[in-house]
């Protein structure tokens, strides 16, 4: 039995599962570090996923669906971004708030556009990589490589291209240092003439447009298609994923790998063992807050989170 | 003198900047509703004048705002001491599902015992739910808004397993016919379980009112229960302390109050609140528990509350308006044949939201400029 469930397609379907975790809890980290926190990364991915299959199905073009899932998700990080660094108000309630919106517009459009609750994906994004060689040719360990590795849908390149990017960008570039800067001590930063609002801007809307890109991955690639909450809490895995990743592309990848095991899990185990199902559904959420308890006093949000930033006047 | 004056006046707006938030986001459901090509002024007279035009309106509209103002109260109480409880859903889940199954289960039992029995059941499934984000926070630190997300997605499926283990058995009429449950169900709780209908105090008082409706005594638990909050928060020492964490933490750890038990308590009174949904919606309704009885209501909890500015009054008023839009917005979906989904109404409560918290801010901004003019 334990060889039926983690074999080479176990891993790549890990794999697969934790693509939208880790690009919604990179997205988390763009916001934080710079010092404004996204609860709204759930709502801004069910948005997307939306998006995507809407967009997909109209365009017949499911790229066209990613680009339009990443652009709604650039304008809730937009509102997020007015509501929290222009008019100060509190981040947690407005991030609530874009959850619920995204809850009702999502249904609302659904129901208007196309009368159900639930949509297919007419068209997907192809696979790319290496073919996988039947059996009789080509060893198992070739075939387990390319299962895992070069056998995918492009957005899982496209993810591995955003992280080492991120991880670069964050901690290798000046506008990195700023970003950080202005997470950790905006005052400092101020003073050295980093603007801040239009830091945190940036910020927020980079994190909504992963959030989206995160969403679209879930609707076009993994389920193939829409259905009213289908985000499922995946946004807050996401920031569970962030904070264990102690606020770094990196630690977050490597989190969200470690929830997407446990889903992946969570979806094999069903029907092979006497647990029932829905014990088998709680896997992922007992990880997240075992994981987060765990992660505590060894993970340390950055100085400025969530506090808006009031310029010191006289 | 004339400066306080001009105080005053500010302080009045802050008060009423739910009800800008609230004409706003109509105008905003007015513009998507002239998108899709209606009549936003037939709509809105649609809505309003069915909800509240008469006494079958009030019932439903009543019936609709009472799990509001549990959820409500849930969030608004964890709020005056700092923390953020979006866990209603689940607790509501846990503490309707306990309910149901005293309700079912100990069924000789005399109505004088029963009903009591079971509203305290609901409502220590409710709290022993939000004790763990409690104590998780209390003791480790880990953000409660996380937790109690995670713990409502566990609710749900706990609750899942939970009507499977203890679905009713088919009745007979089923049988001959073939049929199986199409949405898990448990047996009904016994009749001394549940909750008189306001229809029969109604038809007491020799007042004309339909005996469909399902507005239930429920709705006076709720009252008791927004008065309830009040008295503890702003009448006893708990509240004070609890008031004090919420505060400043720090202040209060200095000043003697131990933050971690007042959190923990907080939780637990917040969750107790939302288990008492399954009060309207299992003992004065639907007399069982049912596969998706109710989703969202946890959540409409959160408006509910910044919307009331987390103060009873403001919880129950906020919560009415709520139930006027949610059964005015069902019987515009009928009325437009489902050409103005109801979802709208979700729509136009997460705009309220954004809009109170922006009206907020912009306020108390005014006020703290013309302090510095003053």
């Amino acid at each position: 039995m334990f060889g039926d469930i983690f074999n080479a397609q176990f891993v790549a379907s890990s794999i697969r599962v934790a693509i939208p975790l880790a690009l919604a809890g990179l997205g988390g980290v763009f916001s934080e570090r710079s010092g404004v926190i996204n609860i709204g990364l759930e709502g801004m991915m069910l948005t997307g996923a939306f998006t995507a299959v809407a967009v997909t199905n109209f365009a017949q073009n499911p790229w066209v669906g990613v680009l339009a899932a990443i652009l709604v998700g650039i304008f809730l990080g937009l509102i997020h971004a007015i509501t929290c660094i222009t008019f100060k108000a509190n981040q947690i309630v407005s991030g609530v708030a874009i959850n619920l919106f995204a809850s009702g517009i999502t249904i609302f459009l659904c129901w208007l556009l196309f009368g159900e609750t639930q949509i297919m994906v007419k068209s997907s994004l192809p696979i790319w990589g290496l073919s996988i060689p039947n059996i009789g040719e080509g060893s198992t360990f070739v075939r387990s490589m390319i299962t895992i590795f070069a056998h995918h849908s492009p957005l899982v390149y496209l993810t591995i291209i955003i992280f080492a990017l991120s991880h670069i960008i964050i901690f290798k570039t000046p506008f990195g240092l700023r970003l950080r800067s202005v997470g950790e001590y905006p005052q400092a930063a101020d003073t050295m003439g980093v603007n801040i609002v239009k830091m945190r801007y940036i910020a927020v809307m980079t994190s909504g447009a992963l959030a989206g890109l995160a969403g679209s991955f879930l609707s076009l690639e993994q389920a193939h298609f829409f259905v009213k909450e289908m985000s499922g809490g995946r946004g807050f895995i996401a920031l569970a994923a962030m904070i264990f990743g102690k606020w770094t592309p990196l630690g977050t990848a490597g989190a969200a790998l470690l929830f997407g095991f446990g889903e992946a899990l969570s979806i094999r185990l069903q029907g092979v063992t006497a647990v029932p199902v829905q014990f088998i559904n709680m896997v992922p959420y007992l990880l997240a807050i075992f994981v987060l308890v765990s992660a505590i006093g060894r993970a340390t949000p950055p100085a400025a989170d969530g506090i808006p930033y009031e310029k010191e006047i006289g | 003198m004339k400066s306080i004056k001009k105080f005053d006046y500010y302080s009045i707006l802050e008060k009423i900047t739910p009800l800008i938030a609230v004409i706003l986001a109509l105008l905003v459901g007015a513009i998507v509703i002239m998108l899709i090509g209606e009549n936003p002024v037939f709509v809105y007279k649609t809505l309003f004048s069915n909800a509240i035009g008469n006494r079958d309106g009030w019932g439903n509209v009543l019936f609709r705002a009472t799990p509001l103002i549990f959820t409500g109260l849930t969030v608004a109480f964890a709020f005056r001491c700092g923390l953020f409880n979006i866990g209603g859903e689940g607790q509501m889940y846990i503490g309707t599902f306990l309910a149901t199954w005293v309700g079912f289960t100990f069924t000789n039992l005399p109505a004088f015992v029963l009903i009591p029995l079971c509203i305290l059941s609901a409502a220590a499934g409710g709290a022993l739910w939000a004790a763990v984000p409690g104590i998780l926070k209390a003791k480790t630190g880990v953000h409660e808004v996380i937790v109690t997300i995670m713990m409502n997605w566990i609710a749900a499926s706990l609750t899942f397993f939970l009507v499977l283990k203890f679905k009713a058995s088919p009745t007979e009429a089923m049988v001959a016919a073939g049929v199986k449950q199409m949405i898990p169900h448990t047996n009904e709780i016994a009749e001394a379980a549940r909750l008189p209908r306001l229809y029969n105090i109604f038809k007491f008082l020799n007042i004309d009112f339909p005996s469909y409706n399902q507005v239930n005594v429920s709705f006076f638990i709720a009252i008791g229960v927004a008065v309830l909050a009040y008295y503890i928060l702003w009448k006893t020492n708990l509240g004070y302390e609890i008031r004090a964490v919420g505060y400043s933490p720090m202040a209060a750890e200095y000043g003697g109050i131990s933050v971690g038990k007042n959190i923990i308590l907080a939780m637990m009174i917040s969750g107790a609140f939302a288990g008492l949904v399954g009060t309207n919606e299992v003992m004065g309704f639907k007399y069982r528990w049912r596969q998706e009885l109710f989703t969202g209501l946890g959540f409409n909890g959160i408006a509910v509350a910044l919307l009331g500015k987390n103060h009873p009054l403001g919880v129950v008023l906020a919560a009415i308006l709520f139930g006027i839009l949610n059964y005015g917005g069902a019987i515009v979906n009928i009325f437009t044949a489902g050409r103005i989904p109801r979802e709208l109404i979700m729509v136009l409560q997460a705009v309220i939201v954004i809009f109170v918290v922006i009206s907020d801010e912009v306020v108390k901004r005014l006020i703290r400029q013309r302090r510095k003019v003053v």
